[in-house]
C-alpha cells in the first residue's frame, strides 16, 4: 500500500477499485502509530476511522452515491471544532472542551465522506510559528526531528509530510499554514479572506485569519478548496464565489503573467540558501514566460509590528470568555469571587499566549491605543493601499515564504522577538486578506525551502494556476523518516 | 440649574430571534438556560449572525426619533468582565470612529421643548444573574444566559431634562412611540431600562445605573435631586461617581466598584461585515413604518374635527387609536373619539384590564350608532361599555337585559309628560311665553325615565301638549 499517493490520486485509486478505502485507512492508522512516537503530530486519534472506511467501501459496492473524498484520510489543526470531539487547541484551558458542533468546513468534508483521522498539534491558540508552545509538547520536523516543523499549524503539515494523512486542514492567521508547509515540504495554502468559513474555528485574530489546505500538491489543495469554499450562512464575512471549479484548467500556465518580487521580503537577514532558492524560482518563472520585476511595498517594514498588535488585540478580546466559569477548571463555590478566578483561569495559559494577552490588554487600551493600535490599523491600510496598487501592474507577486530555514527545537523559544521577525514574509497576506500559497521548492542540507506566491483578492484561481506552473518544475527527494 | 441626561436600553421584544442567532428574543417564558445555542453562550468557534430585521427596526426607530441615518453602520467590541456576558465582550455600536451607529443626532419634542438625541444604537442584551441566600456572606449568583443576545437598542439623550417631570412626559412620549411602531412592548418586565446622569447648579456629574422601569427611572431622578440638593444646601461637595439604584428601597447607592475607571477597549467586530443600509432601503423601511403619532393626530384634527386635547391622547395609545380606526366611519369619528376618551379609557387603564376586556371595535361602533338613532342616551352608553368589557355580549343584548332602551313609546312617554306637566304649572307657563324654557321640562321628564326618554321625541311631544 502506498500512502505517498496525492489526494487526487486517492480518490481515483479507490473509486477504481484499485484500494480500498478501509486498506488505506488502516494502513494510515498503523503508519501514525509507528511514526507519531517521534513526530508528535497528533493530539488525539479517531478510533472509528477504519470502521467509517469500511462503511464507505460498502456504499461503493452497494452502488450508493458517494462524496468526492471516497474516505479520504484527513487530520484537522486542533483549533476547528468536531462534534462530539475534544477540541483543545493545544491548551490546558480547552483541555476538556467537547465541541457540541462541527465546524462548517467539517460539514462539508463529512458529506464528502472525507474521514478525519485525528486532530493535530499547534502551538497554543495558533500563537507561534514553531509548534513549541503547544501545552502537549512539541511536534517535530520530518526531514530533521531536532528541527521545528514551523507553526502554528505544524502538526498539519507534519501528518502530511510524514504521510500520516492525504491531506490537513490548518488556520493562517499570519503564516501558520505557509509557514509549516514550507518548514516541512508541502503545500499550504491561505486562500483570501472570506473564501473559506470560519464558522467552528476557535478564533484567535478573527479579521485576518483563515482556514487553510495542507497537502502534497497544488492540485489536491484546489481539489480542497472546491469542497470547502464559498458562501456559509454561519459565517457573515463569507463572499460568494459562485461555486468556482479551482480544479479546471488549473494547467493553463503563466504565459505573459506580470510577477512582481517584492524587496523587501529578499533583503536583510534572508538565508542565502532561500535566496538562492527564490531567485531559481524567479528564473524558472521566466523560463515559463512569465515577466518578472522588482517592486517595492515599505509599508512591509512595519507590518510585523502591526500584525503583532492587531492580532494581541484581537487576541485579547477573542480569549477574553476562557475566565473559570465556563471553561478551564473545577472550583469550589466556596470563596468564589469572579475577578479572582479569572486570574487563576489566566495562569493555565502557556508562555506565548500570556505574552499576547498582556500586550493585547495593553495596545488598545485608553491611554495608548493612539500609539499602537490605531498606528497599526493605520499601517494595515496604508499596507492594503499598497499592494491595491500593485496589483494593478503586477497579476501575482513572489516571495520566499520564510526568510530563513528550519531551526532547531528550543533554539529560539527564549527569543519571541527574533521570532516575531521570521512572520516578516507572510503577514502581509493576512493583513490584506489576499490569497497566497507556498509551493515546496528545494532542500538545503536536508531541510526545506518553500516558495510563496501571492495574488490579488478572488484571484485564487490564478494563484493555484501559477503555483501548478512552478510546482511542475521542482522534482525533490523523499522525506527521510 | 438641574441637567439629567438619559440612556434608554429598549429590547426590540417584537422580534422573532436574538440579535446574533435564531434563539427566542422573547426569553421570558424557558426554564434558565434553555433558551441557549452555541453562539450566544459564545462557545469556542461560534460566529455572530446578524439579525437584518434587527437592524431593520433600530433604523425604524432612529428614523422615527429625527435622528441622521448613515449610509453604512458598524458595530464594535465593548470588552470587560461580567459573569453575566458570555464572551467577556458585548458586541455595539460606537460613535467614536466616525458615526457608525444605528442612528446619530436627533430631535424629540416634549410639548414645546426639544430633547437632542446624542445617538441610538444596536446591541446585545448580556444575560441575567439572579442572586440566592440570606445574607451577602451566603450568597450564591446564578447565571441566566436565556437573555445573552437579546437585541436592545439604547437610546442617550443630551443633558436637557430639568426636572423629573420632563422626564416622565420624555417616556411616556418615546414608550407610546415604540409601541406604536410596533418594535417593542414597553410593558414587559426588563424591556425597558436605564441609566442615568444628574448633576445641580452645575456640580458633578452622577451616574445612576441599572434603573429596572421607566416607573423607577422618574423615581431615582427624583430621589437624586433631591439627594443632591440637600448635600449643596450643606456645603458638602457633590462627587463625580457612579450609584446604583436599589430597586427595594427606592435610593440610589454609591458604587463600590470603579466602574467609570473602566478601560473599555473597543475596536471594531471583525466578524460582522459593515451594514450598508442606503437610500433605497431607508425609503423601503419608510414604506413600512406604520403611520407615526403626530401624523395621526393630524389627521384625525383635520379630517373629522376632532378636538385637538382628544386626537392626543388617541393618537398616542396605539390600544386606543387601533379601536378608532377600526370603529369609526366619517359620519361618527367625533362620537367614537368622544366614547373612547371620555368613558373607555378610565375601564380599562390597566395592562391586565386592557388584556382582559371583551370589548371588539365592533361593539363600539354599534354603541355610537345606536346612540345616534336614539336608542340609547348617550348617559347608558357609559354602563353599556362597563358590561360589554366585562361580559363581551352583544350591544342590544345587554340593552334589553339591563333595561338600557331610551323610552320611545309614544302613549308612556305621554303619560310621563302629562304628570310632569301638571306638577310644573308654573314652568310651563313660562315655557309658554318662553320656548327657550321648554328644556326645564325636558330635563323632568328625563329624570323621571332615569335619563332613558327619547330626547327628540319627548321635546314634539312637550310641544304639542304646552301649546
Ligand atoms: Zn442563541
Amino acid at each position: 500500500m502506498n500512502l505517498k499517493i496525492s489526494a487526487l490520486q486517492f480518490t481515483r485509486d479507490v473509486k477504481s477499485g484499485n484500494i480500498s478505502a478501509e486498506d488505506f485507512v488502516a494502513k494510515t492508522m498503523e503508519r501514525i502509530q509507528n511514526v507519531d512516537d517521534k513526530l508528535h503530530a497528533f493530539l488525539s486519534l479517531n478510533d472509528k476511522a477504519v470502521d467509517q472506511a469500511r462503511e464507505i467501501d460498502k456504499k461503493i459496492k452497494s452502488g450508493e452515491k458517494i462524496g468526492q473524498c471516497f474516505g479520504m484520510p484527513i487530520s484537522i489543526k486542533d483549533n476547528i471544532c468536531i462534534k462530539d470531539t475534544r477540541t483543545t487547541c493545544a491548551s490546558k484551558m480547552l483541555e476538556n472542551f467537547i465541541a457540541p458542533y462541527d465546524a462548517t468546513v467539517i460539514t462539508k468534508l463529512k458529506q464528502q465522506d472525507a474521514i478525519f483521522v485525528g486532530k493535530v498539534n499547534l502551538d497554543e491558540f495558533a500563537m507561534g510559528l514553531s509548534t513549541e508552545f503547544s501545552a502537549y509538547g512539541p511536534s517535530k520536523n520530518p526531514w530533521n526531528t531536532d528541527y521545528v516543523p514551523g507553526g502554528s499549524s505544524g502538526g498539519s503539515a507534519v501528518s502530511v509530510s510524514a504521510f500520516e494523512c492525504v491531506a490537513s486542514l490548518g488556520s493562517d492567521t499570519g503564516g501558520s499554514v505557509r509557514n509549516p508547509a514550507s518548514f516541512c515540504s508541502t503545500v499550504g495554502y491561505k486562500p483570501t479572506y472570506g473564501l473559506i468559513s470560519r464558522y467552528g474555528l476557535i478564533s484567535y485574530a478573527n479579521s485576518i485569519e483563515q482556514i487553510g489546505p495542507l497537502t502534497r500538491t497544488v492540485e489536491d489543495a484546489a481539489f480542497m478548496l472546491n469542497l470547502i469554499a464559498g458562501l456559509d450562512s454561519n459565517d457573515d464575512t463569507t463572499v460568494n464565489n459562485n461555486s468556482e471549479d479551482y480544479l479546471k484548467d488549473i494547467n493553463s500556465g503563466i504565459e505573459g503573467k506580470k510577477i512582481g518580487i517584492i524587496k523587501e521580503m529578499i533583503g536583510e537577514g534572508i538565508d542565502p540558501a532561500v535566496l538562492y532558492a527564490t531567485k531559481d524560482a524567479i528564473s524558472k518563472l521566466e523560463g515559463l514566460g512569465a515577466i518578472c520585476e522588482e517592486i517595492s511595498l515599505d509599508m512591509i517594514k512595519y507590518s510585523v509590528a502591526a500584525y503583532y498588535i492587531i492580532t494581541a488585540t484581537e487576541a485579547g478580546s477573542n480569549l477574553a470568555r476562557y475566565d473559570n466559569l465556563r471553561y478551564g477548571y473545577d472550583f469550589s463555590v466556596e470563596g468564589y469571587e469572579f475577578n479572582s478566578y479569572i486570574e487563576k483561569a489566566r495562569k493555565k495559559f502557556g508562555p506565548e499566549v500570556t505574552r499576547r494577552m498582556i500586550l493585547g490588554g495593553f495596545v488598545p487600551s485608553a491611554g495608548h491605543a493612539g500609539k499602537y493600535f490605531l498606528k497599526a490599523l493605520k499601517v494595515k491600510s496604508k499596507l492594503i493601499r499598497q499592494i491595491n496598487d500593485a496589483f494593478k501592474k503586477f497579476d501575482l507577486l513572489i516571495a520566499p515564504t520564510v526568510p530563513i530555514l528550519p531551526f532547531k527545537i528550543g533554539e529560539k523559544i527564549n527569543d519571541p522577538v527574533s521570532l516575531f521577525l521570521i512572520d516578516i514574509n507572510t503577514v502581509t497576506a493576512n493583513l490584506t486578506g489576499k490569497p497566497a500559497i507556498s509551493i515546496p521548492y528545494a532542500i538545503s542540507n536536508g531541510l526545506p525551502i518553500g516558495i510563496q506566491l501571492i495574488a490579488n483578492s478572488m484571484d485564487d484561481k490564478l494563484l493555484l494556476q501559477a503555483a501548478y506552473a512552478l510546482e511542475k518544475t521542482v522534482k525533490l527527494p523523499e522525506v527521510p523518516i | 440649574m438641574t441637567k439629567i441626561g438619559l440612556e434608554i436600553h429598549s429590547q426590540l421584544t417584537k422580534l422573532e430571534s436574538k440579535l446574533f442567532c435564531s434563539c427566542k428574543a422573547n426569553y421570558r417564558e424557558f426554564e434558565p438556560n434553555t433558551n441557549i445555542c452555541p453562539i450566544c453562550i459564545g462557545l469556542p468557534g461560534s460566529l455572530p449572525r446578524l439579525n437584518q430585521k434587527a437592524v431593520e427596526k433600530a433604523t425604524m426607530i432612529a428614523m422615527e426619533l429625527n435622528c441622521s441615518t448613515p449610509e453604512k453602520i458598524a458595530f464594535f467590541r465593548k470588552n470587560y468582565f461580567y459573569p453575566d456576558l458570555p464572551k467577556n465582550f458585548q458586541i455595539t455600536q460606537l460613535n467614536i470612529y466616525g458615526d457608525t451607529s444605528v442612528g446619530g443626532k436627533g430631535i424629540i419634542m416634549v410639548g414645546e421643548k426639544k430633547i437632542h438625541i446624542t445617538r441610538i444604537q444596536l446591541e446585545e442584551d448580556p444575560g441575567r444573574l439572579l442572586y440566592e441566600g440570606s445574607s451577602e456572606k451566603n450568597q450564591i449568583t446564578l447565571v441566566d444566559y436565556n437573555r445573552a443576545g437579546t437585541p436592545l437598542v439604547e437610546i442617550v439623550t443630551e443633558p436637557d431634562f430639568e426636572n423629573p417631570k420632563e422626564v416622565r412626559e420624555f417616556l411616556n412620549i418615546l414608550s407610546n412611540l415604540l409601541e406604536n411602531l410596533g418594535v417593542s412592548d414597553p410593558s414587559l418586565e426588563g424591556a425597558m431600562r436605564a441609566d442615568a446622569n444628574v448633576s445641580i447648579e452645575g456640580g458633578n456629574k452622577v451616574e445612576i445605573k441599572n434603573i429596572g422601569s421607566f416607573h423607577d427611572l422618574e423615581k431615582a431622578v427624583h430621589f437624586e435631586i433631591t439627594r443632591q440638593q440637600s448635600l449643596h444646601s450643606r456645603d458638602i461637595p457633590i462627587i463625580q461617581e457612579t450609584r446604583h439604584w436599589d430597586d427595594k428601597r427606592k435610593i440610589t447607592i454609591s458604587s463600590r466598584s470603579k466602574e467609570e475607571d473602566l478601560d473599555y477597549r473597543y475596536f471594531l467586530e471583525g466578524d460582522i461585515p459593515w451594514v450598508r443600509i442606503g437610500n433605497e432601503v431607508k425609503e423601503k423601511l419608510k414604506a413600512e413604518m406604520p403611520e407615526s403619532i403626530s401624523s395621526k393626530k393630524q389627521r384625525y384634527v383635520s379630517k373629522y374635527n376632532i378636538p385637538v386635547q382628544v386626537a392626543d391622547v388617541l393618537s398616542a395609545d396605539k390600544f386606543y387609536s387601533n379601536l378608532f380606526e377600526e370603529a369609526h366611519t366619517k359620519e361618527n369619528a367625533k362620537e367614537v373619539a368622544n366614547i373612547i376618551t371620555t368613558d373607555l379609557m378610565g375601564l380599562v387603564d390597566t395592562r391586565e384590564k386592557r388584556e382582559s376586556s371583551k370589548l371588539t371595535s365592533s361593539h363600539l361602533k354599534d354603541i355610537v350608532d345606536s346612540i345616534q338613532s336614539g336608542k340609547i342616551a348617550r348617559n347608558s352608553a357609559k354602563n353599556a361599555l362597563y358590561e360589554i368589557v366585562k361580559t363581551g355580549k352583544k350591544l342590544s343584548d345587554i340593552i334589553s337585559e339591563l333595561d338600557l332602551g331610551n323610552v320611545s313609546d309614544e302613549s308612556e312617554l305621554s303619560k310621563i309628560i302629562e304628570s310632569v306637566i301638571s306638577e310644573e304649572p308654573q314652568a310651563v307657563e313660562q315655557a309658554k311665553s318662553n320656548p327657550q324654557t321648554i328644556n326645564y321640562l325636558v330635563g323632568k321628564v328625563m329624570q323621571k325615565t332615569k335619563g332613558k326618554a327619547d330626547p327628540k321625541l319627548t321635546l314634539d311631544l312637550l310641544k304639542n301638549k304646552i301649546s
